[in-house]
């Protein structure tokens, strides 16, 4: 039962991280919708872990939580680099690589 | 089962919250929220030291990151939601359900599986032993390619974030 | 000697080698002349040898593949290479073309003209062209056109002919274009060989179809076979071949370059469009002379053009104010006399006149070039005059040449021209045209020669001098580099003509020799023609006189004189006795005036025919290049353009925008795997 209820459960918090990251503007915010995607993919991976009986799932989670970490950082460093230079953390004023 | 289903509703009213709230720091709040009701969740499923990590890791340790960034950035002005990009507010709105109804149909099409496979846990199944004895046999190039990418990571976000002597 | 023929060709082609390359910078006047006119002398040793070896052709040997002797119709083939080799015909027959020199009585006659009066013509060059800029230059096509036109007389199949007639073509364009700043001589080079290569066109066809039905591009092949045809394909063949001489030979109706290419150097009229190249077409025909007497009706298609070309051009000379354009107008009124001749089936007759014509017209042209040069570059006759004492030795050679052209008894012209008018008269023709009408015209055209070519000496020579004291000062006889080819032309004008002496006028004996020479070459095919066709009534085709035939000749010729005579008393009237003559009839008859003055309008007719409506076309396929096709490019880059504003529009800069991408794109492919 569970196996089957938590993987639809993952998929609507990953949609739902998906609408968040198109439609907020501020960058902070998009990077925490970044990270509801990628504990919904966690999710599914233990709820497959537990139903293939697999440690394997265990360790991917692992991994993702690491570069979760990782990019966390490095992108709210952007954010502050970027804050710095134009008082603004609105990604829709990170536009010069255009045309 | 009830819990479960408790547990799920809130965690996505929590998401909820964190995409559609104004204020970041709200925001955060409610993704902390979201973490846990994971967290819970892993330990439904057998994943003690999953669950353990995550609330250290995640909820910990990232969370509290973001809580300094916005505190420092102190962005506390309101920010309008989609000030003239309708067609992408409305483009979202249609691919999230098309993106649910997508997954949603691969694990219909999938079915059932879990009776055909054995049946019990081997002992220490969620461990932290059980991981460490995985990562430090079997996938050790990557547990190492890891450690490599959280010291590259740290070096660039400080890079990134100093300040430059002018 | 005879295994050396491949070298008269080759000689002249070397000092064009010689001369193109080293000319301008290496050699000095002295050395270019030297090369020029001594390769041509040797040519001319050479064929004198080659000639005259072949009365004995029995004592030499056939190499086989390479030379080829027939005693019997006194010709020697010599194979140098082989040149072309192709694939097959549909009858079987191989297409391979070798490179090879014929030389039988025809081609020696030829042989001796062009290389004997191309020497004259070299030695005079060097005097006429003395003060050139492109001295170098027009020694080397003067050669080359020697060595084109060798290899077109020589030539032992109709490709190699070819080889030589484009050749001589594009020596005329070069030759005619020579002073190329000034645009009257490169238009006319161009217009020369425009025209040139429409016949060229029918001469190529014709070459096809001869492949095709014959199966054999050879002349002693090719001609052996033409009793296969019927005669329509003959004619056919035939009439195409006779377009390519119209073209070459300057007949109606494309005759319309020759006056024009009077704008090159005056040697060249005299060597091109007098001696030797405009006579590239009657050798053709009488080459081909068995296909033509296979199709008749294509022989009596030449008579009628070269009839009606002689006195059409004669009228169109009545009229004309330059020295050379009277001379020019002259040459396509002869060649229409050569071709008249052939179209009656008088192949050597034909010959004959070709011969002396050139003798005396390239007196005439080098003569004119005398006059020109004296009178300072002034060619126009209204403003001469009286260069009679003046010119010690032009004047005599001129008049020599009048005399001979005229047709006046003793002369070279008399003969020759005379025997044509006798075999046209003897002509009897199967379609009804009846050899009297060929007659008539022949004697109108001879006394309307008479008359331009006195009105021309009377005009330069004769009378109170017309032109400014400035040229008058400078008025002086030509140097002895270009009087002595005169002088030896002069006395060909007078004794050229003794070698066909018709038996009519020498009491008896047989002293046409010049008939015998040829006989080897048109007697076969003559005597087989007559005999299928039965001809043998009156005299006629054969060139054998009767018994009758010798009173008629003898009225007829005295017909001629006649009206010779009168022609030059007309001529003396008008221009010497009584000058306002002329004037008071150009008044009374403005019509017929204009007519003549401009020449029948027949330029201004094809230009409005032919080359205004193809200028147009040029114009609309123009519009059309740069409008369609460029069009179509110009819309390629331009829908490239318009697509890629589209595309630029994807590179907002905006992440969020990314973002939607990404996520579409991937929901898209969910949908399509799931």
């Amino acid at each position: 039962m569970i196996t089957s209820f938590l993987p639809l459960v993952a998929a609507v918090l990953f949609a739902i991280g998906a609408i968040g990251v198109l439609i907020r503007r501020n960058a902070i915010v998009i990077l925490m919708c970044i990270e509801l995607m990628l504990n919904a993919v966690n999710l599914t991976f233990a709820s497959y872990a537990y139903e293939l009986r697999s440690m394997a799932g265990h360790v991917f989670i692992f991994f993702v939580m690491t570069v979760a970490a990782a990019e966390a950082a490095v992108g709210l460093g952007i954010v502050i680099a970027v804050f710095r230079k134009r008082q603004s953390a609105d990604v829709d004023d990170v536009n010069l690589m255009r045309w | 089962m009830l819990v479960i289903n408790i547990i799920a509703f809130v965690a996505i009213f929590s998401a909820l919250m964190v995409v559609f709230h104004r204020s970041p720091m709200v925001s955060v709040v409610f993704l902390i929220v979201n973490l846990v009701c994971i967290a819970l969740f892993f330990l439904f499923l057998h994943a003690q030291f999953l669950f353990a990590i995550q609330l250290i890791v995640y909820a910990g340790a990232i969370m509290v990151l973001f809580v300094f960034v916005v505190m420092l950035l102190n962005l506390r002005k309101e920010e309008e939601l989609l000030p003239g990009w309708r067609v992408q507010r409305a483009l979202a709105f249609v691919g999230g359900p098309l993106l649910v109804g997508a997954l949603w149909t691969a694990l219909w099409r999938r079915g059932r599986s879990s009776e055909a496979f054995p049946g019990s846990f081997g002992s220490g199944f969620g461990t932290a032993e059980d991981i460490g004895q995985l990562l430090f046999n079997d996938y050790l190039f990557q547990f190492e390619a890891a450690s490599v990418l959280l010291v590259v990571a740290m070096i660039g976000a400080v890079v990134l974030a100093r300040r430059k002597e002018s | 000697m005879l295994s050396l023929l491949y070298l008269i060709p080759l000689l002249p082609l070397a000092g064009f080698v010689i001369n193109g390359l080293l000319g301008k910078r290496f050699l000095p006047k002295w050395a270019i002349s030297a090369v020029a006119c001594g390769t041509v002398l040797l040519a001319f040793l050479l064929s004198l040898g080659a000639v005259s070896s072949l009365n004995n052709l029995d004592s030499v040997a056939s190499v086989r593949g390479v030379l080829d002797v027939d005693p019997a119709a006194q010709r020697v083939t010599l194979t140098v290479a082989q040149w072309l080799a192709g694939g097959s015909g549909a009858n079987g027959a191989v297409f391979t073309i070798p490179w090879g020199f014929t030389l039988d009585p025809l081609s020696a006659v030829m042989l001796l003209v062009v290389t004997g009066v191309g020497f004259l013509i070299h030695v005079y060059s060097v005097g006429y062209m003395a003060h050139e800029e492109g001295y170098w230059r027009y020694f080397a096509y003067l050669n080359l056109f020697m060595s084109m036109m060798l290899t077109l007389v020589l030539g032992s199949s109709f490709p190699v002919m070819f080889v030589g007639w484009e050749g001589v073509g594009l020596c005329s364009y070069l030759l005619i274009g020579f002073d190329y700043p000034k645009d009257s001589a490169a238009d006319a080079g161009r217009k020369a060989f425009i025209v040139n290569r429409i016949g060229d066109m029918a001469f190529i066809l014709a070459m096809s179809w001869i492949f095709a039905s014959l199966g054999s591009l050879g002349f002693t092949q090719a001609m052996a076979q033409v009793g296969k045809l019927t005669p329509s394909a003959a004619a056919g063949i035939a009439l195409l071949l006779f377009i390519g001489a119209c073209g070459k030979s300057a007949q109606i109706p494309l005759y319309v370059w020759l006056p024009d290419a009077m704008a090159g150097p005056t040697p060249v009229s005299a060597l091109i469009h007098a001696a030797t190249m405009v006579t590239a077409g009657v050798y053709m025909v009488c080459r081909c002379s068995a296909l033509y007497l296979q199709g008749p009706a294509a022989l009596t298609v030449v008579a009628v053009v070269g009839a009606l070309t002689a006195l059409l051009a004669a009228t169109m000379a009545l009229r004309q104010n330059d020295i050379k354009k009277v001379l020019a107008y002259s040459t396509v009124s002869q060649l229409g006399y050569m071709f008249l001749a052939a179209g009656v089936g008088a192949f050597s007759a034909a010959i004959f006149h070709l011969m002396t014509h050139a003798f005396f017209k390239a007196l005439l042209f080098l003569g004119s070039g005398s006059v020109i040069h004296a009178m300072s570059g002034e060619q126009d006759l209204r403003k001469m005059g009286g260069l009679k004492k003046l010119l010690g030795i032009t004047y005599p050679t001129f008049l020599i040449a009048t005399l001979a052209i005229a047709g006046i008894p003793g002369l070279s012209g008399f003969f020759s021209k005379d025997e044509i008018l006798w075999k046209a008269l003897g002509h009897e023709n199967r379609h009804g045209l009846g050899g009297t009408w060929f007659w008539i015209a022949g004697v109108a055209a001879a006394g309307l020669t008479t008359f331009y070519m006195f009105r021309l000496v009377f005009l330069a020579f004769f009378g109170e001098g017309r032109m400014d004291e400035e040229t008058k000062h400078h008025i002086h006889e030509s140097p002895k580099v270009m009087t002595v080819p005169l002088m030896v032309l002069a006395v060909l004008s007078v004794a050229g003509g003794w070698v066909g002496i018709p038996k009519s006028l020498s009491f008896g004996a047989d002293l046409n020799r010049f008939e015998h020479f040829l006989a080897p070459v048109f007697e076969p095919v003559m005597a087989k023609e007559a005999h299928a066709a039965g001809l043998l009534a009156e005299g006629s085709v054969a060139g054998h006189e009767t018994g009758s035939g010798s009173g008629l000749e003898y009225l007829l010729m005295l017909a001629t004189l006649g009206v010779v005579a009168v022609g030059f008393v007309l001529a003396y009237r008008f221009y010497r006795s009584r000058p306002e003559i002329p004037q008071r009839l150009a008044e009374r008859l403005p019509t017929l005036g204009n007519l003549l003055a401009n020449k029948y309008y027949v330029d201004e007719l094809y230009d409005a025919i032919l080359v205004q409506p193809y200028w147009r076309l040029c114009d609309f396929l123009s519009a059309f290049d740069r409008k369609v096709i460029d069009g179509l490019v110009n819309a390629v880059g331009a829908f490239t353009e318009v697509c890629s504003q589209f595309i630029k529009l994807f590179q907002t800069g905006q992440v969020r925008r990314y973002a939607l991408w990404f996520m579409l794109g991937a929901i898209a492919l969910l949908w399509y795997l799931v």
